[in-house]
């Protein structure tokens, strides 16, 4: 088996956009608003969330023949949870202003439903690779959608993008004021409306049935 | 005892968990489409809220935090075991709503068929964890105050989601553009009651 077969491109390719974890399967929708007020919480999150996926898609995946299927929930959520204290430790002893920033949702990865939804619908039934494959690439998935809404809400609403002001101060005195909504946490939800919406009118076959 | 109240006043509506932390979504847009399954997940919600988030809370002051362990021996007074406290929180989850699920199932048949399906679904409901992560972030001061916190929480959540529903259900009967039909209306009406909900801010009982 090839490392990059079409087969496993397209498992990379595909939560890009026809499979988004957050838009088309709506899963991690929590952590995905909640983080997205500046951009680099969510770049943070973005990454986390690629390596919990990632490695407990393939830890799981390794061990799927010898997991009891009555009691598969608690085993993932161990495995899962394990991997979330390691990246959580990591972030504290790194970057600790963002991970203080992110604060309890780094813990609420181990409940995002992505990576359970992964693990239930591909680790538990395909080979490791692949579903390391999988995992990065729903993590990508993830991380690109949590990056667009951050970036439109730091911009209109302090008028910077990564902490550096891009709106210049000659339109504050012109009148510019930026927009408070945008920083407000429902406005993320409108946002990710917005972003289906047009990802949905480009994409016909995404189209809800009544 | 007025603490506790407006612990609870605080939780049920500035702090609501949908609206002002988006915590537990996933299950509250995939449920909401019917009232009547919606109360039946609240209810569930509520229930295994006011279980696990006092027991987290007496492993966190007994167990986890540093010096905790005192009660055992004195040469314990070291030992800080709070890097281990999402394992234990989620490994408590986990088996309590087992629990409860085998405790219903035995003694109310009728109550275990309503809430059967939801029961399994909640330990992984980010609702439940982000109660006791919550706990331990807000330093609560004693037993009553956590429990007026888990009720107020779970409260909150049931309330989100069932008005949630009874918006959908309406929600049928309209002429929506289809590329935004079922998923990013609902996105957006709960952007909308999200920013109904912050006229309550700055209630203080």
């Amino acid at each position: 088996m090839s490392i990059f077969s079409s087969k496993n491109f397209k498992l990379l390719a595909n939560p890009l956009n026809l499979e988004n974890p957050v838009t088309v399967q709506i899963l991690g929708i929590c952590s995905a608003l909640a983080v997205t007020t500046k951009l680099k919480p969510a770049i943070v999150m973005g990454l986390s969330v690629i390596v919990v996926t990632a490695f407990s898609n393939l830890v799981i995946s390794a061990m799927r023949n010898s997991i009891p299927p009555r009691i598969r929930i608690i085993v993932q959520l161990v495995v899962v949870a394990s991997m979330v204290i390691l990246v959580d430790q990591l972030l504290r002893a790194f970057v600790y202003d963002v991970s203080k920033q992110l604060s309890v949702y780094v813990g609420l990865i181990i409940t995002n439903c992505i990576i359970m939804g992964r693990l239930e619908a591909f680790a538990m039934g395909n080979k490791p690779w692949p579903s390391f494959i999988d995992g990065v690439g729903n993590g990508i998935g993830y991380a690109i959608i949590l990056m667009v809404v951050a970036f439109i809400r730091e911009l209109f609403g302090s008028g910077a993008i990564l902490g550096f002001q891009v709106v210049p101060q000659s339109f504050y005195d012109a009148g510019y004021i930026n927009n408070g909504m945008m920083i407000m946490p429902t406005m993320a939800l409108v946002l990710v409306g917005v972003i289906i919406w047009i990802q949905r009118s480009f994409n016909k076959e995404l189209i809800e049935k009544d | 005892m007025q603490e506790i109240i407006n612990i609870f006043i605080r939780s049920v509506f500035i702090d609501n968990m949908i609206f002002a932390f988006f915590i537990g979504m996933c299950s509250y847009l995939a449920v909401s489409k019917t009232v009547k399954t919606s109360i039946g997940l609240g209810v569930a919600v509520i229930f295994v809220q006011i279980i696990t988030v006092p027991i987290n809370y007496l492993l966190l002051e007994h167990v986890m935090k540093p010096g905790a362990l005192v009660w055992i021996s004195d040469s314990f007074k070291d030992v800080d075991l709070s890097f281990l406290s999402f394992m234990v929180y989620i490994a408590t989850i986990a088996a309590m709503t087992q629990l409860v699920e085998m405790i219903i199932e035995k003694f109310s048949p009728a109550l275990y068929n309503s809430l059967g399906i939801f029961l399994p679904l909640i330990a992984v409901n980010c609702a439940i964890l982000a109660g006791s992560l919550f706990m331990e972030q807000r330093e609560y001061k004693n037993i009553g105050e956590v429990l007026s916190w888990g009720l107020g929480s779970g409260f909150g959540w049931m309330l989100a989601i069932v008005s949630l529903a009874a918006v959908r259900e309406k929600l049928r009967y309209n002429k929506i553009p289809a590329p935004l039909r079922g998923i990013g209306i609902t996105f957006i009406i709960t952007g909308l009651m999200g920013i109904a909900f912050m006229s309550f801010l700055g209630i203080k009982v």
